[in-house]
């Protein structure tokens, strides 16, 4: 039973890795071949972005349990400092891509850095309660860096709060400018380092997800009672969980804030959040190749509607319920384990007529 | 459910069909429309889109070179606006009208920058978003240089001795307008007693802000935000029984149009816009008849500036005696080349010129309103 067990996980795994490597493979062959319009181009890096943002929630909120709201500050976190990093650099760091990975490994480690500061007092906090500390997070994030102001000038680096912003000496330059936000941003991200982060997410998630630490992450969310009585420390391993969790989320903040060519504060609100979240619902919690799909699919859906006009956004709306109406229904459910268990049939006979 | 699925298919069809009737031909022009038609900011988007539309049909009806407009919707998001810019880019855009707001612009312009697509903004009015690129230009006033005409006038006329100031610090048009307006004002010698801030978040209930000014005896209230914050702050003032006098500038245009809002309060604020819809020139009158017949609406200053960016945009492309069959890059140059030398008498100011930056240079206009109607003020 066990081994079955361990098998059918492997198998999903597979599956998830081979999902995104194929796509990438025709992607890249597509573009190679100058089939892909600018606006497909154009989803790419974005699309990578939120991929690696949803599984890093899922993570949290599939896995371990916890609804947590302010995942878009995570992301602000890594976006602001990957591109003030890779403005810096802009001298020192000649190769594009070089910049571009250490950009991202900053913003991840200041976002994981953070996500375990925040971590100590919110995650003695339970259900609900982390919900709107997560919330508050997010928010106050948003609008610190929107007060922010860092910069360079002769006398090296500076770095202010609005009210108190003080003069450049000779020739400086501020790189982040409080509500304006960072602009005349070199663009360095790529589909390729975008595809690469995807892989790297997936091999951190799933590893994590399948080893010990995963398994007693799994118990403290199925019930943290018994999880305790049998000697697992409860906030550790949820701490575990969210400190991988915001580090992704910051090295795709990176990855994203690198993309356009001006980036602000207001980018990650609320709504931001609460968007990655329904990527996490709708592809089914603690299912991470769903979240792949439904990143993916969501991103592109308001877009590929845009022929709509104005009644694209409630075309979106409609989709989403539906979709929800649908994943959730147990006739639905009902209808597609009976599918699944006709195809294992008949796998299982072929097989079995192979064999003779 | 079929029923709904019918109807979202013949949707999509009789949508898709407009989209693909449309080619270009010798002679006329596609002209791209990004703003946010949806959302919180869609006043905006959706003026521009509406007033760019009267301005091409009245083009199109001159019988010479013709443009075509295509408008998507970018959601006030610069992400989003990437991908609108990037679709328009797929239909076949040669110009571009827009975008509506800044930030999408400070993101679309280094991008139409590399793809040499020419670029005219009607609104976007940071001034980071000129320098985007040698191809980006604005029709409306850059944020420092209203605030610097503000307090120019301010001191000019003497409207005030203590200077009180509220805005939103996580506005860049507010923060732009507020960093200008406090430089002028201290090598001018104005004295600002407070300054007081608000964000997207707080601006439910501006009585702090207000109650401050009061405190502190400000005579003057400089507001660089936009109309339906200024509404409040109007109100709360007189149920306080605060009665400086109110500056705006021209994000304040429309606050005679705002729902449940007493427009008696508004008697007196003075503003700065270089549009008035109420102008006795012919061109105004007809362009506002226009709009009100159509949309049953008075346009605010972003039609207006919309309406001027599609004729600066004609009367460049006709004196380059462009047709529309020339490459992004040649039609990009022409249009440089015309709008850094020409003058284009428009409905948000006369005389206008560019710099070669892509500034605008026009005269600003101070009002005041006045029996609920805007009166320059002399």
């Amino acid at each position: 039973m066990k081994k079955t067990l361990l098998n059918k996980d492997k198998g999903k795994d597979f599956l998830t890795y081979a999902v995104v490597i194929v796509a990438f493979v025709i992607m890249q062959f597509l573009s190679s071949q100058g089939k892909l319009s600018s606006a497909v181009t154009g989803y790419l890096v974005p699309v990578c972005c939120y991929i690696v943002l949803a599984i890093s929630l899922n993570l949290l909120v599939g896995v371990c349990g916890e609804l947590s709201l302010g995942h878009a500050g995570f992301m602000g976190i890594g976006a602001f400092s990957g591109v003030v990093l890779a403005t810096l650099l802009k001298n020192t760091v000649d190769n594009a891509t070089l910049r571009l990975i250490l950009a991202m490994v900053f913003g991840g480690t200041l976002a994981g850095l953070i996500g375990f500061l925040i971590g100590i007092p919110v995650l003695r906090l339970r259900g609900d309660y982390l919900a709107i500390v997560t919330l508050a997070f997010g928010e106050i994030m948003k609008n610190i860096i929107g007060n922010m102001y860092v910069g360079t000038d002769e006398s090296g680096f500076r770095f202010a709060i609005a009210t108190a912003k003080p003069k450049l000496v000779g020739k400086g330059k501020w790189i982040l400018s409080g509500a304006m936000g960072v602009t005349g941003i070199k663009k360095l991200s790529t589909f390729a380092v975008g595809f690469g982060l995807i892989l790297f997410t997936l091999f951190v998630v799933l590893n994590l997800i399948n080893s010990k630490e995963g398994r007693a992450i799994k118990a403290v969310r199925d019930n943290r009672i018994a999880a305790e009585s049998v000697g697992i420390n409860v906030t550790t391993f949820r701490m575990k969980a969210f400190v991988v969790s915001a580090f992704l989320a910051g090295m795709a903040g990176a990855l994203y804030g690198l993309n356009y060519s001006s980036l602000d504060a207001a980018k990650f609100n609320f709504n931001t959040s609460i968007n990655i979240l329904v990527f996490v619902v709708l592809g089914g919690m603690g299912n991470i190749l769903g979240s792949v799909i439904s990143a993916t699919v969501l991103y592109i859906l308001p877009e590929a509607m845009r022929g709509l006009a104005d009644y694209r956004m409630i075309i979106y709306a409609v989709v989403l319920i539906l979709v929800m109406l649908f994943t959730w229904s147990p006739k639905v459910k009902e209808y597609t384990s009976v599918v699944a268990d006709r195809m294992k049939h008949l796998f299982k006979k072929e097989k079995e007529a192979a064999a003779k | 459910m079929k029923k709904l699925l019918a109807l979202v298919l013949t949707l999509a069809m009789v949508t898709a069909m407009f989209a693909v009737g449309a080619s270009a031909e010798a002679g006329t022009m596609k002209i791209g429309m990004s703003g946010p038609l949806t959302g919180g900011a869609a006043v905006y988007g959706t003026a521009v889109a509406r007033a760019a539309q009267i301005a091409v049909d009245e083009v199109n009806a001159l019988g010479g070179l013709q443009f075509e407009l295509n408008c998507q919707d970018d959601e006030h998001d610069a992400e989003k606006a990437v991908s609108a810019y990037n679709t328009l880019k797929d239909w076949g855009m040669q110009m571009m009208c827009g975008t509506v707001t800044t930030k999408p612009c400070l993101a679309v312009g280094p991008e139409a920058n590399e793809d040499r697509i020419f670029m005219v903004t009607p609104s976007a009015s940071a001034s980071d978003v000129a320098y985007t690129g040698d191809n980006v230009f604005q029709i409306c006033f850059i944020d420092p240089a209203q605030g610097k005409i503000s307090a120019e006038v301010i001191a000019e006329k003497s409207l005030g001795s203590k200077i009180g100031i509220i805005y939103d610090s996580s506005d860049v048009y507010s923060t732009g307008i507020l960093d200008s307006f406090t430089e002028e004002a201290e090598t001018l010698g104005l004295e600002i007693v407070c300054t007081e801030a608000f964000t997207s978040d707080t601006k439910a209930d501006l009585t702090t802000q207000v109650t401050k000014c009061k405190e502190s005896g400000a005579d003057l209230v400089f507001l660089p935000i936009y109309y339906t914050e200024a509404s409040q702050i109007l109100t709360t003032a007189s149920k306080i029984g605060y009665a400086p006098l109110f500056f705006g500038v021209d994000g304040m245009d429309g606050i005679l149009d705002v729902e449940n809002f007493d427009t008696s309060l508004a008697e007196g604020l003075h503003m700065l816009t270089p549009f008035a819809a109420d102008a006795k020139d012919e061109r105004t009158a007809a362009f506002v008849a226009k709009y009100k017949e159509l949309y049953n609406e008075v346009p605010n200053q972003f039609a207006a500036d919309a309406y001027d960016v599609i004729w600066a945009m004609y009367q460049a492309a006709t004196a380059a005696g462009l047709t529309g069959a020339e490459s992004n890059e040649d039609i990009c140059a022409a249009m440089i080349e015309q709008f850094t030398s020409m003058t284009y008498d428009g409905i948000t100011g006369m005389g206008m010129t560019w710099d070669e930056d892509g500034f605008v240079s026009k005269a600003g206009n101070v009002v005041k309103i006045q029996d609920g109607a805007y009166v320059s003020v002399e």
